[in-house]
């Protein structure tokens, strides 16, 4: 304090606006937050009901709209197969990153396209799954499992990249000693580096899964939509995002409503992920 | 046999019976075909996307698909300027609101904030991105929309001989497509800058002060000038999320492939029209190409500015492995 008084005046001035602008970016960035929570909230609730959950939607224009049964049980199983896919993979891959590619010239380049893939849109996924999967016709038209390969392909570079972070804090010496106590590489990898990994990788996981669960783009023209509940990852299949884009363009008030319950339970879905991700994080050894 | 396992125990001290190093070989080989796998696999979304889109590109030639104004599927017309400048103006909105805010929030909670608010304040701005693209659509197109038209229009009302933003205001609209993505490159913008703030080394930081500087000081001649490179980096990374967000901004753009006079009119963005159109386009052989070749676009466009955003990064990477020794050395 005694310091500052000696400065002069115009640039301790300079110095109270600057901070209070720092300051006041920072709440700016939290305004949407609150906004969007305080408005999913009110508006939400209110749809929120036992029949909300445990209808299908009737797909009437008039009268009951019904609920989102069809929607959530189609965006869990598309994403629980997304995340079968992607997760396996994207470890694998941040494992060979790590413990064999290292440097090399052709880990830089994977490297190299892994953050390519991360900045492909969404959207450019779905296309490509409706050319490859869709448009040749392989197991019929438009199917849930198709949609999962999209989300997939969108969480593969989340899962690596966030697994290759994690990897390279597992320390060195733990790898040396136990390959200096004659175990195999394979034995190293699987009883000594992905157990004490584990709690990281299961925290990036989830995010990704988080983070996929939210994405409506890639389920376009992949999973399609249908109004009925099936458990056939074979059919179209409903999901949670495609339920509130298709209802926002609706004129109707109560299908507005379920809009807004339906995104009140996906982001209540995403945030109950999130925090899961974050408590495994707090519990991990490593950093 | 017995004497065949002495003898190669014999020579090298980590000699194994070569069947049991078949697990080994094994795993390396999967792993190996993982990478290989993801490498073919991106050749392949080129190539395909690429071959799809060829007989739009063959039809109208690249030239006059990219930058011809006249998006009317009906008639068979295919130019997408207009979806072209619509994802440009989005996302030049986006950067010019997201970017300050997303790196007075970085610089705030590295350099400002008090030591117990740091935590909970980068969990709040992760949280942006923890909101799903279709809910902030939706919460676009029924509070943003209704709430900020009467604001749109005084603005447009006071300020119109300025060009770009005069004219009448359309409830979904360029200005409110830019918003929403400003949300949504905050957490990324800022998570990116907060890396790089928090690399400035101690001792530059330390020498300002030391020298008289208050706190804002240091950050304009310590901070600011060390992470410039990153903070650009971080910038363009949120461009390259704004370039090819689709679902919030399909919902608030208005969706009229047309080039509006002003920033409150409506328009169009690549990602909308692929968004929108896919439906009715399927049985449509040449509006199917059109649309696929749009996603081309979009993923070029989003190529070279990841490609011009790493750039920046590893620079500003590079700067800080230079650093290290200067600082040990100093």
């Amino acid at each position: 304090m005694s310091a500052l008084a000696a400065v002069a005046p115009r640039r301790r001035r300079a110095d109270r606006v600057m901070r209070s602008l720092l300051l006041a970016g920072t709440l700016l960035a939290l305004v949407p937050l609150v906004a969007v929570v305080y408005y999913l909230l009110k508006q939400g609730a209110g749809a929120l009901s036992w029949s909300f959950f445990t209808s299908d939607p009737t797909g009437r224009f008039l009268g009951d709209p019904g609920g989102v049964r069809s929607a959530i049980v189609g965006t869990v199983l598309i994403v629980a197969l997304a995340s079968a896919i992607a997760v396996p993979l994207g470890i694998g891959l941040a494992l060979y990153l790590v413990e064999y590619g290292k440097a090399s010239r052709f880990a830089n380049v994977v490297r190299y396209f892994v953050d390519v893939m991360t900045g492909v849109p969404s959207i450019v996924f779905g296309l490509f799954i409706y050319i490859v999967l869709v448009l040749s016709g392989i197991g019929g038209n438009f199917a849930g499992w198709k949609g999962s390969v999209a989300l997939a392909l969108l969480m593969l570079p989340v899962v690596s990249r966030s697994a290759e972070v994690v990897l390279n804090l597992v320390p060195d010496s733990l790898r040396e000693s136990a390959l200096a106590l004659g175990a195999p590489r394979w034995r190293v990898l699987t009883r000594i580096v992905l157990p004490t990994a584990l709690p990281g990788l299961v925290t990036g996981s989830l995010l990704a899964v988080a983070r996929g669960a939210g994405e409506t783009a890639p389920l376009l023209f992949t999973a399609f939509a249908v109004n009925t509940t099936t458990w056939n990852l074979g059919s179209q299949m409903n999901s949670l995002p495609i339920q509130i884009f298709n209802d926002v363009r609706q004129a109707q008030a109560n299908i507005v409503e379920r809009a807004w319950g339906a995104a009140l339970t996906l982001v209540g879905m995403i945030l109950v992920l999130t925090l899961l991700a974050r408590l495994i994080q707090r519990r991990s050894r490593l950093a | 046999m017995e004497a065949a396992t002495i003898s190669s125990g014999g020579s090298p001290a980590l000699g194994r019976p070569p069947l049991s190093r078949l697990p080994d070989r094994l795993l390396r080989w999967a792993l190996t075909a993982i990478a290989l796998g993801v490498l073919a696999l991106i050749a392949y979304f080129f190539v395909r996307l690429y071959l799809e889109s060829r007989p739009v590109f063959s039809k109208y030639g690249v030239l006059d698909f990219t930058f011809k104004d006249a998006w009317v599927p009906s008639k068979g017309q295919f130019g997408a300027l207009p979806l072209i400048v619509g994802t440009l103006v989005t996302s030049g909105i986006a950067l010019c609101i997201g970017v300050p805010v997303a790196v007075a929030s970085a610089l705030y909670v590295t350099e400002l904030a008090p030591a117990r608010a740091r935590q909970p304040l980068t969990i709040l701005v992760e949280l942006l991105a923890a909101v799903p693209s279709v809910v902030y659509g939706l919460w676009g197109v029924f509070v943003l929309i209704p709430k900020l038209k009467p604001a749109e229009q005084w603005f447009s009302d006071t300020f119109g001989f300025i060009p770009f933003f005069g004219g009448s205001v359309a409830g979904p609209n360029y200005f409110i497509g830019g918003l929403i993505l400003a949300i949504m490159i905050i957490p990324i913008v800022a998570a990116i800058s907060r890396e790089v703030v928090a690399t400035v080394p101690v001792e530059h930081k330390e020498a300002a002060l030391a020298l008289g500087a208050t706190r804002w000081e240091m950050i304009r001649m310590a901070v600011l000038p060390y992470s410039k490179a990153g903070i650009s980096g971080a910038a363009m990374l949120g461009l390259g999320r704004a370039i090819g967000e689709t679902i919030a901004v399909t919902l608030v753009i208005g969706n009229a492939p047309e080039i509006a006079k002003s920033i409150f009119g409506q328009g169009y963005t690549l990602a909308a029209v692929i968004a929108n159109e896919f439906g009715e386009a399927a049985s449509d052989e040449t509006h199917r190409a059109a649309l696929i070749a749009a996603g081309l676009v979009l993923f070029v466009l989003t190529l070279v500015v990841n490609f011009i955003a790493r750039y920046f990064v590893n620079r500003s990477q590079r700067a800080m492995a230079r650093s290290v020794p200067e600082g040990m050395a100093g």
